[in-house]
């Protein structure tokens, strides 16, 4: 059984620059998988697809793999694009 | 023992040199990464920053700062971890990062700081953001 919820997406760095603010807040069928995801957050800021399509979903501040399935109970999502600490 | 720290202000190596002491220890070993002025495209171009700055997602930065440490110290048998990164603008020359470590030999403290330093570029989410010459800004994201 599938159910349309809203998820809120933290973005850092340029996926930040480009939507213009630091959350994104999709509504998404659950269940949903981090690929979808972060799929639905490349259709929302389009100026920024190339580079949402090479980051990295974290949830609860660990990634997760493409297929890992999406919780309700999931406290926090963050879309992780590629890193340039150091 | 480990210890992870972001911080906002310039990292002095005198202010964490005792961290790693241990006198079952007999190597020290330390890296720090100190911001560049040129870089040289792809394209052989020549780029000249003017400054840096880092954001990061801070509480998921020092969890996997912390996993990696403690990965690192299992692998080279560290006695001690000091990973310090700072954010916010960095002018050229200064430090953006602090890793060092300690151990019984020194073949393990020199081997576990690439492996660190890899690892946090690879999978910290810290990011740099250039301001060039021309005051151009460019986030980077290898």
């Amino acid at each position: 059984m599938t159910s349309t919820a809203p998820l809120r997406i933290l973005l850092f760095a340029g996926v930040r620059d480009a939507a213009g603010c630091d959350v994104a807040n999709v509504s998404v069928d659950h269940p949903v998988t981090a690929a979808k995801v972060i799929e639905t957050v490349a259709t929302q800021i389009p100026a920024a697809a190339p580079l949402i399509g090479v980051s990295r979903l974290a949830v609860d501040g660990q990634y997760v793999a493409a297929d890992h399935v999406i919780e309700r109970t999931d406290v926090e999502l963050a879309l992780i694009p590629p890193v340039s600490g150091g | 023992m480990i210890f992870i720290r972001l911080v906002h202000t310039a990292i002095e190596l005198s202010d964490w040199s005792s961290k790693i002491d241990d006198p079952d220890t007999g190597a020290h070993a330390w890296f720090a990464g100190v911001t560049r002025r040129k870089t040289t495209t792809a394209s052989g171009a020549v780029r000249i920053t003017k400054t840096l700055h880092y954001q990061a997602h801070e509480s998921m930065a020092e969890t996997q700062l912390r996993q990696l440490a403690e990965q690192a110290k299992q692998r080279h048998s560290l006695a001690a971890v000091v990973i310090v990164h700072r954010l916010g603008e960095v002018p050229i020359g200064q430090a953006s990062v602090l890793v060092g470590c300690s151990s019984a030999h020194r073949s393990d403290a020199f081997a576990a700081l690439p492996w660190m330093m890899d690892r946090l570029k690879a999978d910290v989410p810290i990011w740099k953001r250039e301001t060039y010459m021309d005051e151009s800004t460019e986030w980077i994201h290898p």
